[in-house]
């Protein structure tokens, strides 16, 4: 059985972690590093920094904030908001991000995917799909943290990210988002089941039984958090633990020494 | 403070594998040229994405050579990632192409169903379990020494490593039932297919266990 990955997310604006709901009503939380070290500590998986502002400006303000990082946290990043060319992944690449999340730039042009992929492998191209649902088992494709719609179906766009070369898939619930009533099995099976390369559900954890729910239902390859985490409701240790027991496989992780001898 | 050299190729995210030399302790150095590959104490081969164009970056600098000579130093040696799997003989990753050669063996793609015949993803990204393969009595004086048997490391590829012979495994995984090899070793040279300097106190553990070789 494959091992599910636990990602804490973190949406940074200008030097800060934020939180909203819905993509919106932010809520400035603090250094967005102290909360990545935490989680490190605590066993998370990996880390994905959002720039929801995405300028010129706050991209290279989300490097340093990823530079720094890498001094003491030694698990996969992946950086998104305001990738736009080859040259921006360069630069993310060489601040410490393993992999880049793509959703903007990659729906107003497409042929990125496949630049990325073939310049830096598949493994450090992630399409990150921001999905509002229109019908049942019907989704469209929204960009500019859920505010722009663009008439692309969901699962369509998935599998032609696929087919240009992505080597994963963020799939970001717009409609559950911040609520904490439970990730969109349904649109997150949608995709899972159309696409062959793994998919990160996001959006919607408020419980452990959403997780397994995501998994067992949406076949979900990997599961982001943040607002769990961020507001301390449960840690990484706790969900871990929930999640084996519930009969999962996760990363082990001793987190007494951090290896097993 | 021990010495460890990254080779520079203009591929991969050597920050992050600096770092983790760092934080274990070492001096890092960068090296794009010959000399300063050959004048290593320890040499680091890191590496993400296509092998065709990792070796082309190696080519490109005129390395390739300088790496072989040095892996006969007896000195020791760690590639990561694609750089493991640049060891070996030969890669049929879009093509067939040409690696180094330092140990002997083939990069193929990974099957893309378990033995049970269920597909699985590729690439495979996540954390696995490292297990010690048959012909391996323990990890004792290798890179894993004091590593407990099932620790889990971060892999993400799509191709895998098969080297010729089975005693060059010093690690394997378990994909679905497919065994896929997590580490290779040939005295001093080794090989990961994981990230050791994404793998947490794991990997920083495997670091510091090869800059004490």
């Amino acid at each position: 059985m494959k091992n599910i990955r636990l990602i804490a997310r973190l949406d940074v604006k200008g030097p800060n972690l934020v939180k909203g709901v819905q993509l919106e009503g932010l809520r400035k939380m603090g250094d967005p590093n102290l909360f990545a070290r935490k989680y490190y500590e605590q066993g998370i998986d990996e880390i994905i920094y959002i720039d929801i502002v995405a300028s010129l400006y706050e991209r290279n303000n989300l490097l340093d904030i990823v530079k720094k990082a890498t001094k003491d946290v030694f698990i996969p990043i992946t950086v998104g908001g305001g990738i736009r060319s080859v040259d921006d992944v360069r630069e993310a690449l060489r601040s410490g991000a393993d992999k880049v999340a793509v959703n903007t730039a990659a729906i107003k042009r497409p042929e990125l995917v496949r630049e990325i992929s073939q310049m830096y492998g598949s493994q450090c191209m992630v399409l990150a799909i921001e999905a509002k649902k229109v019908a049942g088992g019907k989704w469209e494709a929204y960009y500019d943290n859920g505010r722009e719609k663009t008439g692309i179906d969901v699962v369509e766009w998935a599998k032609k990210g696929s087919d240009m070369g992505a080597g994963e898939i963020l799939l970001t619930s717009v409609d559950m988002e911040g609520s904490g009533k439970g990730y969109d099995c349904d649109l997150v099976n949608s995709v899972s089941t159309s696409v062959p390369i793994p998919v990160i559900a996001s959006g919607g954890m408020g419980e452990i039984s959403h997780l397994e729910k995501v998994i067992r239902e949406g076949y979900a390859d990997a599961v982001a958090m943040a607002h769990v985490l961020h507001y301390g409701k449960m840690t990484v240790m706790d969900i871990r633990n929930e999640v084996m027991a519930k009969g999962f496989n996760v990363r082990k992780y001793d987190n007494a020494k951090g290896y097993n001898s | 403070m021990p010495k460890v050299t990254i080779v520079d190729y203009g591929i991969g995210n050597l920050l992050s594998v600096a770092r983790a030399f760092q934080y274990c302790e070492a001096e890092v150095e960068f090296a794009d040229s010959p000399d300063a590959i050959i004048r290593a104490d320890r040499l680091v081969l890191p590496g993400v994405g296509a092998f065709s164009d990792g070796m082309s970056g190696l080519d490109k600098k005129g390395l390739s050579d300088h790496i072989k000579e040095y892996s006969q130093t007896g000195r020791p040696f760690l590639g990561i990632c694609l750089g493991m799997q640049m060891m070996l003989d030969v890669s049929y990753e879009f093509g067939k192409h040409q690696g180094l050669g330092i140990i002997p063996g083939k990069v193929v793609p990974i099957p893309s169903c378990g033995i049970e015949g269920r597909t699985h993803k590729i690439p495979f990204i996540g954390w696995n379990e490292l297990l010690i393969p048959d012909c391996v009595t323990d990890w004792e004086g290798t890179i894993f020494s004091g590593i407990g048997l099932r620790s889990s490391v971060y892999f993400v590829h799509s191709f895998e490593a098969i080297p010729e012979y089975e005693r060059n495994r010093l690690a394997v995984y378990d994909y679905n039932g497919q065994v896929i090899s997590a580490a290779i070793r040939s005295g001093n040279l080794y090989g990961c297919q994981f990230h050791p300097e994404k793998s947490g106190p794991v990997g920083l553990k495997i670091i510091r266990n090869f800059i004490n070789l």
